[in-house]
């Protein structure tokens, strides 16, 4: 039997179960993605957005799944706190994909949902019918399967002209102690004028294999600003396989800044559509690699409407038997005149095992547009080595710095200053190979 | 005068071709030496092998310094151990900022001599007072190491790094290229500030113009990977005066 038919047999056979807990927003979505998934099963690698990525095989694992909704007996605010140092968040937990409130969270302004988004939905459906699996309707495969199979996630809605000044931090997690597969979804609404940054954290590992699909879809508004920043931290038995759907409407904002601390087999997809005039969109990667991990970074910023700015930047460094995969496209529609967009990938590859796979694309329909990509590879700066060397910095000191360099431009889009200055020391941390031995959340160590 | 560095009969090659063909060479501290040649005669090779380049094999011959076998010392100690080279074209290091390149390299060198790290309140004011021996602007500190420096910038941070290091033997090689007039005063007044009794320069240069003001007690011709010519100052101004041709035809 192939590794879908088991997942399909699985929901036509469960399918009262999944549904019986769960908002009919969410219920609603699922027939229709099942078919999908159904008719296209797991990517192979004979496919042009997956030929470096099998990601079929890692569903050959007999996961768990926790559709009966057992809940997790602790509680994760206490035993993971992953707090950044001088900063306040308000923060809410996913535990083996069902949502957990922090302890003492302050009051958010009013008429902002941040919670549960089965039980939000509902409450908020006809709120958040307009929205939900509007995006991510015509994703891949596996878009389609976590749409099919959810059960709960986040929701984050921030009404007209509301200002959420403490960041919102996401922490996602898995507490078990067979093999398990979580199925997360977040949505993010920002309605008009609104504005808010967003820390996801992804500790969801565990001695265990484990698996976790997430689909983010989000929307901002008119002139609404959104930041969000991803950082995983997982384990060489994990397996992410994340997508980001965001659709931005006239003079909006959109910072997005992913961060691959440590991890095993990473996809991590990128959707972003310019829908409106003005928007402006800065997405930007940075992924560190040792043994053999495996990071997938793919990303579409489509340009629909004219006078956007887009930029893009991922950073890649791979060390030992690692492996990168970088695809990034840039489309420009007929209607994107005065469109600025640029795009650059970087990497460094420290051993000559360590792989990188980039492929910038750029496709362009209008002809008033100032466009350009790069991508190089290479390695260390032998000549910048000997000179720091000679001034008396031993060889390995002056790798990382180089490394804590290269890796330090991408760090720098990080707006909150508690949150910059943290992953700097934890990237050099990761460098040191001090992370790797960490058990849990060293954001809070 | 005790001997701070002896080069005996040292040969080296680089891709396998001979560039070094037995240099001899003894150096007294508090001496300064000049090292003059014309293009390609193995000048910035000798200074390469003195630090340990990578790229160079010591095919024969030895390199005592401080009384130690100084070829058999990594790069980075031979620079805890004193030895500083002025790079001809200091490279540049993207995202390095200069405070924290010099805090790494001085640390290192106290690590080495079994010191504590400077605290942070000492060392930028170490910081200050050596970048003002060279005139090097304060917003530079902040700035990636030699990038995006004019010529003049980059020799400056040379000199400024070889004042936060307070090397025993300093290699300037060809310091002088590149620099303007009032460029070239400062980094030799740099220089000169730093000398002290007990350490020694190699001055490695085409011209007379920078030995104006970096005076050498002794001055060497080098030629197709060997010393051709020792003799006082006034050599260099008779190479001025005449060229090498002279130098090539007796050799």
């Amino acid at each position: 039997m192939s590794n879908e038919q088991e997942y399909i047999n699985l929901f036509c056979e469960h399918r009262e179960l999944i549904e019986k807990p769960c908002a009919t927003l969410l219920n609603m979505a699922r027939g229709k993605a099942f078919e999908r998934f159904k008719a296209a099963g797991f990517p192979g690698i004979k496919e042009e957005n997956w030929l470096h990525t099998n990601v079929a095989a890692q569903f050959a694992t007999d996961y768990g799944m926790n559709l009966g909704r057992v809940q997790s007996e602790a509680a994760a605010r206490d035993i993971f706190t992953c707090d950044v140092p001088n900063l306040g968040t308000h923060k809410a937990y996913i535990v083996n994909d069902s949502f957990q409130a922090a302890a003492n969270s302050s009051s958010l302004p009013a008429g902002v949902l941040f919670g549960s988004l089965n039980t939000l939905a509902k409450e908020n459906s006809a709120l958040l019918e307009p929205y939900y699996n509007k995006l991510a309707a015509d994703g891949d495969a596996i878009a389609q399967f976590n749409t099919a199979f959810i059960q709960d996630g986040i929701l984050l809605y921030i009404p007209r002209n509301t200002e959420i000044s403490e960041t919102i931090q996401i922490v996602s997690l898995l507490q078990t102690n067979v093999e398990m597969m979580s199925n997360r979804r977040m949505l993010i609404i920002l309605e008009e004028g609104a504005k808010a940054s967003l820390l996801m954290c992804d500790h969801s590992s565990t001695a265990h294999k484990s698996l976790s699909t997430q689909v983010t879809e989000v929307y901002v508004g008119a002139g609404a600003s959104l930041d969000i920043y991803e950082m995983e931290e997982t384990s060489e038995s994990n397996c992410r396989l994340a997508h980001l759907f965001v659709k931005q409407e006239a003079d909006s904002h959109f910072n997005h800044c992913n961060v691959t601390l440590t991890n095993g087999f990473t996809r991590n997809y990128v959707n972003v559509m310019l829908a409106g005039k003005g928007g402006n969109t800065n997405i930007t990667g940075l992924a560190i690699g040792d043994r053999k991990q495996h990071t997938d970074n793919r990303t579409l910023v489509t340009h629909r409407a004219g006078h956007c700015t887009s930029n893009e930047l991922y950073k890649y460094i791979l060390d030992e038997e690692s492996v990168g995969v970088f695809a990034g496209k840039m489309l420009i529609e007929p209607d994107a005149q005065q469109t600025v967009s640029q795009q650059t990938n970087r990497n460094l590859c420290l051993t000559s095992c360590a792989h990188m796979y980039a492929q910038p694309q750029l496709e362009i329909y209008a002809d008033d547009v100032k466009c350009s990509h790069g991508s190089t590879v290479g390695q260390l700066d032998e000549s910048a080595l000997f000179y720091m060397q000679q001034r008396g910095i031993p060889k390995e000191e002056a790798r990382h710095l180089l490394m804590y360099a290269f890796a330090g431009e991408v760090i720098e889009n990080i707006k909150i200053e508690a949150l910059r200055d943290r992953l700097h020391m934890l990237v050099e941390k990761r460098f040191r190979g001090e992370l790797n031995r960490c058990k849990g959340c060293s954001l809070c160590k | 005068m005790e001997n701070l560095l002896e080069i005996k009969n040292l040969h080296a090659t680089i891709d396998g071709k001979e560039i070094l063909k037995g240099i001899n060479l003894t150096v007294k501290a508090g001496e300064v030496h000049a090292i003059m040649g014309p293009n390609g005669s193995g000048k910035s090779t000798l200074s390469n092998v003195l630090v340990g380049h990578p790229a160079y094999t010591v095919t024969e011959g030895e390199v005592i310094y401080k009384g130690k076998d100084l070829l058999a010392l990594s790069p980075e100690n031979r620079s805890h151990e004193g030895l500083f080279l002025s790079f001809q074209y200091p490279v540049e290091i993207a995202g390095v900022s200069i405070t924290n390149f010099m805090r790494a390299a001085v640390n290192a060198q106290r690590q080495y001599k079994g010191l504590e790290p400077m605290n942070a309140t000492d060392f930028l004011k170490l910081m200050r007072e050596k970048r003002a021996l060279v005139n090097l602007d304060s917003k530079l500190a902040n700035r990636s190491v030699n990038e995006g420096f004019s010529g003049g910038e980059k020799k400056r941070n040379e000199i400024f790094q070889m004042a936060m290091l307070e090397p025993t033997l300093s290699i300037l090689d060809e310091t002088d290229s590149g620099l303007d007039i009032d460029a070239l005063r400062i980094v030799a007044e740099g220089v000169n500030k730093l000398k002290r009794d007990d350490t020694s320069t190699l001055v490695i240069t085409h011209y007379q113009r920078l030995l104006d003001y970096i005076k050498p007690d002794i001055v060497h011709v080098l030629y197709n990977g060997r010393i051709v010519k020792t003799a006082g100052p006034e050599l260099a101004l008779e190479l001025e005066e005449r060229g090498y041709d002279w130098i090539k035809k007796d050799n």
